[in-house]
């Protein structure tokens, strides 16, 4: 037996001797570490998931959204548009160089009514490349043409989960629904999404913006169609330059704002948009870490308890080898190591854990987990930290024991 | 070798102090084999936990080897504890988690000896070769007594204390632990300092050292 080796091996008969008590003394810590990678793992997946998504609609798109500053009156937009019209687009994709298209956005809250049935959804107004813009992919029937938008055919699309809401298995190309009194024939069916924060849920119905206007259409005071965003597709090369100006000069332009007054609008480019949603997740995922550490911290408080009980009752023990020579330093460290070995084990047994709770959500609860290296490594170092740290003073307290009075101590 | 000049011990006993030893002088010679005998409570295990450098005098000094060992730090008598001393006590203080030759190893690690062939050699020297690996709970008394002496002499000490070694066996074992004991100091020359209420067990001793009320009243050479 190697000197340096001693402390490891009597702490680690330590541990084994007293199997279930030591299993007790650290389930605190296991029941931190896991939910602390249960959580992060969690977090990981839904950042991963999300930015997957949000990139796949294309680097080269920018959305225009009203701004929220209007609310305020701002005096030099009073009484000029303040919210984005569809000639809004049509002025963007007309002046500002680089701007392959525009596709308007009408949104709106509609009661849709088929037979017996019927269901509160959400309707999406645009142009027939909205398609190709968001990845449609159809399931049953086609998307509508530029001919039905043109003529503002009262066709729509809808989502799989309309679909079953208001047809069952059934077919529903070719159906009609109502909408707020007006017929609409169902010409399509498009094909699961899954979750999705932006673009498109699957409880959804697109149809020709000129369609919905006659449906729940607005205007403003001046007559034009107000749109609830812009989705602005450029050319790769135009992303890096100054689009984003040029579009906001034409909408500054056309909103009559004054030099000083601020933007009743906002231009977000998808890249943009996945570095707020991914540093928005980033504080999430940490928050929740942070959240599951505390429990972290009750099991070291445990750990601490535990091991001056284990001083207390081996105080002989620590008699008898100073006896033999112990130093004060010998009997720390023993004690220190085997409070860092209990929490290692704690840590180890907890990222088992915690990657099989998040392997169960990922299957069952149909969330993305990512449990990743720097997560398990984190969590089994802080698990040793802790141990160190609880474990310092009562091995402290074991050290300073006197020989002559820890050998009296009867067992 | 052991020359102990005017030791006091006392301990705080409320306002009052309980004075254990009231101003020792004794000499032990290089291996020479030392019986300290007693009625209970006057000072003779005060005063082996002081030779044995577990324990510091309040007054008076001890010199170890020509070193003054009284007024040491703990750390220091720690060192000197592992590789000078071994101890022997009458309830034998084996860890009982640890299998013999364990036992006798960790006291081989303390004292910074690292070849441990010398534990085996030690439990071979008392005659426990072939139980080496029984736990201290599946051996006699004399058998743990005897692990407990292979412990203390596997790192070849100058000086083994023992405290009542046959206080809790059989007059048999005793014996046996009696003629371990005086074999190793014949054959090693160890000094070796014993306590004992049997006067059968000092009867083996060079000389008797008698005790009374924290002073020595009388030596003898049986």
């Amino acid at each position: 037996m190697k000197d340096w080796l001693e402390p490891f091996s009597s702490a680690l008969s330590g541990v084994s001797m007293r199997k279930l008590r030591s299993f007790l003394t650290i389930l605190g810590v296991v029941i931190g570490v896991s939910a602390v990678i249960a959580l992060m793992s969690i977090g990981r997946g839904t950042q991963t998931s999300i930015l997957t998504r949000i990139e796949s609609l294309g680097a080269n798109l920018l959305f225009v959204r009203p701004g929220s500053v209007s609310q305020f009156g701002v005096a030099g937009g009073a009484g000029s548009a303040t919210s984005l019209t569809y000639e809004d687009g049509v002025a963007i994709a007309n002046q500002v160089p680089g701007v392959v298209s525009v596709i308007p956005l009408l949104n709106s809250s509609v009661q849709v009514i088929s037979g017996g049935k019927n269901t509160r959804t959400q309707v999406v107004g645009s142009t027939p490349e909205y398609q190709q813009t968001y990845n449609l992919v159809m399931a049953d029937g086609v998307f509508f043409s530029q001919w039905d938008y043109d003529n503002s055919m009262r066709v729509a699309v809808i989502g799989p989960d309309v679909k079953e809401t208001l047809f069952g298995s059934g077919s529903a190309v070719g159906k009609e629904i109502r909408m707020a009194n007006t017929v609409v024939i169902v010409i399509g069916v498009f094909q699961s999404k899954g979750q999705s924060t932006l673009g498109l849920s699957d409880d959804s119905i697109v149809m020709p913006m000129t369609a919905l206007r006659t449906i729940s259409g607005q205007r403003t005071t001046s007559g034009q169609y107000i749109v609830n965003s812009l989705v602005v597709a450029v050319t790769d090369k135009e992303l890096s330059g100054g689009i984003v100006s040029d579009i906001t000069a034409v909408l500054r332009e056309r909103h009559r704002l004054a030099a000083t007054a601020d933007n009743d609008f906002t231009v977000t480019s998808v890249a943009e948009l996945a570095e707020t949603m991914s540093e928005a997740m980033s504080s999430m995922t940490l928050l929740l870490g942070a959240i599951a550490a505390i429990s972290l911290l009750v099991g070291g408080i445990g750990v601490m308890n535990i091991m001056l009980v284990s001083v207390v009752e081996r105080t002989r023990e620590i008699g008898i080898r100073k006896a033999l020579g112990a130093h004060d330093w010998n009997i720390w460290v023993q004690f220190l190591v085997e409070a860092a070995l209990l929490t290692l084990a704690g840590g180890i047994i907890g990222v088992g854990a915690g990657w099989g709770v998040s392997n169960m959500v990922s299957r069952f609860g149909n969330m993305a987990t990512t449990v990743s290296a720097d997560i398990v490594v984190l969590a089994v170092s802080v698990s040793v930290a802790v141990g160190l740290f609880f474990g310092f003073y009562p091995a402290w307290h074991a050290s300073r024991l006197s020989p002559i009075q820890a050998l009296r101590t009867t067992e | 070798m052991i020359e102990i000049k005017g030791i006091v011990k006392s301990y705080p006993m409320g306002r009052r102090e309980l004075r254990v030893l009231q101003g020792i002088d004794l000499l032990v010679a290089d291996g020479e084999m030392v019986a300290i005998m007693g009625p209970s409570g006057s000072g003779k295990s005060t005063l082996l936990n002081i030779i044995g450098c577990l324990d510091s005098p309040t007054s008076g000094t001890y010199l170890l080897d020509g070193k003054d060992v009284s007024r040491l730090s703990g750390s220091e008598l720690a060192t000197i504890r592992g590789r000078k001393i071994g101890f022997v006590f009458q309830s034998y203080n084996l860890l009982p988690r640890l299998s013999a030759l364990a036992n006798v190893k960790l006291g081989l690690s303390y004292a910074g000896v690292r070849d441990m062939r010398l534990a085996s050699e030690a439990l071979e020297r008392v005659g426990l070769a072939d139980r080496a690996n029984h736990r201290p709970t599946e051996l006699s008394g004399g058998e743990q007594q005897r692990v407990a002496i292979a412990r203390a002499v596997a790192k070849k000490p100058s000086l083994i204390l023992a405290d009542e070694p046959t206080g809790n066996l059989d007059s048999k074992s005793g014996r046996e632990i009696i003629a371990i004991l005086t074999g190793l100091h014949r054959e090693h020359n160890i000094t070796l300092v014993m306590i004992t209420h049997d006067p059968g067990v000092a009867h083996f001793c060079q000389r008797i050292v008698h005790m009374s009320d924290g002073q020595v009243v009388s030596e003898e050479r049986p």
